[in-house]
């Protein structure tokens, strides 16, 4: 990055505007389609600006974990497509993926938004297991957000398939959904800081600029599920604590697309 | 037994419904959208870029790269791992060389043009779906090219000959099965990708590479119709 273009940025931001108009706290439009597919359990496509992701869950029948013989258990996989962006190649998930992929799991996670004593079948025997993977299919930026909600829409879209005791037959989809606690459900706003100012959902001109960054989830009463923070340079406890009111104040708007 | 009746009430000789599009990656130089029926598939092209490993240069020619993957979450029962496979490599490769006739990367020395085919909902039929997005994506792109490619699978179906089968047709069990995909070149009616799984008479091949081209021609047009849509200029 040359200097030119952080000062120009910079000039823009102390005016409170960005390139392409948007306030300095503003997301670009949302739009969450779910269902796209219908071979998978659950999917959504999530498009925030020129940003698309898609997320389906897979669901099948396997044992517990020794540790947590009475749960089901969960996995989320992210692909950060070689046909979404010229930056991205084939091959086994850059760290970039595997970061999205962790954040996303540890929000869902940790929440506690799936009840996974639920998908318990049979104490130690069986328990259902929930796949789940992101897949991009362009790049326009902030692709963490985009991923977080898209898993929550493909959560929320997911049926169960019908199960005989033996097999799952997934031809037969039954009205059941996942049991999902939708006020524990997260959502996910990451806000990032170039210079001495905060913004959120940057393009991927933006993200190229920014110095440190915070992703942030939160459930429904404000409570924080997880935290990532990321980018080259440190932030101080008050950059901390004015990026967790504007991602507690975002969210209350990403929340709106559940 | 005879199959009579196909199971979703489709002529023999008639495709599933298809919609085309092109221009629906907005990083990529080129892409397209592709939809079969049940079968999706996106395509995006970039470059000619240079390509990497550098061994791989040819100072004469540009390349032509193809990859072909299904999304995890695309099929039917179980998850499909994320990776290359075997018969994604197979089929990469074939897709490659029923593009291949079309595409002039003369002008392109030491360079690639590489062609990401992604599936996100599957129901036979993909590599035929991948190529038909893939040519669109490629004009999309601006490569030159001396015509475009079609494809769709035609099959045996105990003793009936059907295009473009679906799985429930490939699957079939109260008879055999073939499975033959192929992809014609638009003008010469060449066949650029023939492959066959099950048996067949001799017969029975020469008829359905003729049912072929003829379904190929109308995705032909549909392709184009699609293309054209894009750069189409509107009056106000």
């Amino acid at each position: 990055m040359n200097n030119q273009q952080k000062d120009h940025i910079l000039n823009f931001f102390e005016k409170g505007i960005r390139f392409d108009g948007r306030k300095l706290d503003e997301y670009r439009k949302i739009k969450v389609e779910k269902g796209f597919s219908g071979n998978a359990e659950g999917s959504a496509r999530v498009t925030i600006g020129d940003t698309i992701v898609l997320a389906g869950v897979k669901l099948s029948v396997g044992e517990p974990y020794p540790d947590t013989p009475d749960k089901g258990t969960m996995m989320i996989n992210a692909e950060l497509m070689p046909l979404s962006s010229p930056d991205f190649e084939p091959g086994p998930p850059a760290i970039q993926a595997i970061e999205i992929a962790r954040v996303v799991d540890r929000g869902i996670r940790e929440s506690g938004a799936i009840d996974t004593k639920k998908l318990c079948i049979k104490k130690e025997e069986k328990a259902w297991s929930v796949l789940i993977d992101i897949c991009t299919l362009n790049e326009g930026g902030n692709l963490l957000d985009a991923s977080a909600l898209a898993v929550v829409a493909a959560l929320q879209d997911t049926k169960m398939p019908s199960y005989n005791g033996k097999t799952v037959d997934y031809k037969k989809k039954t009205k059941e959904t996942l049991p999902l606690n939708l006020k524990k459900m997260p959502t996910s706003c990451t806000v990032s800081k170039i210079g001495n100012y905060f913004i959120v959902d940057p393009t991927s001109e933006e993200e190229k600029k920014v110095e440190a960054r915070l992703t942030i989830e939160v459930e429904e009463d404000g409570t924080l599920c997880a935290l990532q923070k990321g980018g080259d340079k440190p932030l101080t406890a008050e950059d901390i604590d004015k990026m967790v009111g504007i991602g507690i104040e975002k969210s209350k708007e990403l929340r709106k697309f559940l | 037994m005879s199959y009579t009746k196909r199971n979703d009430g489709r002529k023999f000789d008639e495709t599933r419904s298809i919609e085309a599009k092109a221009g629906v990656i907005k990083r990529a130089d080129g892409s397209a959208y592709f939809k079969m029926g049940k079968t999706v598939a996106y395509v995006a092209v970039y470059g000619p870029r240079e390509i990497h490993p550098k061994f791989l240069q040819n100072p004469k020619k540009g390349k032509l790269r193809c990859y072909y993957n299904m999304m995890p979450f695309s099929s039917m029962g179980d998850r499909v791992r994320p990776g290359a496979n075997r018969r994604a490599k197979e089929i990469a490769m074939v897709t490659e060389k029923a593009l291949l006739p079309v595409v002039n990367l003369n002008d392109f020395p030491n360079s690639v043009v590489d062609v990401f085919i992604e599936l996100p909902q599957t129901d036979a039929g993909t590599r035929c779906a991948g190529i038909c997005a893939a040519s669109m994506a490629l004009a999309d792109a601006g490569i030159p090219m001396n015509g475009m490619v079609a494809a769709v699978s035609m099959g045996r179906v105990d003793d009936k000959l059907v295009v473009d089968l679906d799985y429930s047709e490939e699957s079939y069990e109260d008879g055999t099965v073939a499975d033959i995909p192929i992809a014609i070149v638009s003008g010469t009616e060449e066949i650029s990708l023939l492959q066959m799984d099950g048996e067949l008479s001799r017969d029975e091949l020469k008829q359905s590479i003729e049912i072929v081209k003829k379904a190929c021609s109308k995705i032909d047009k549909i392709q184009r119709d699609a293309l054209k849509k894009k750069y189409e200029v509107k009056n106000e």
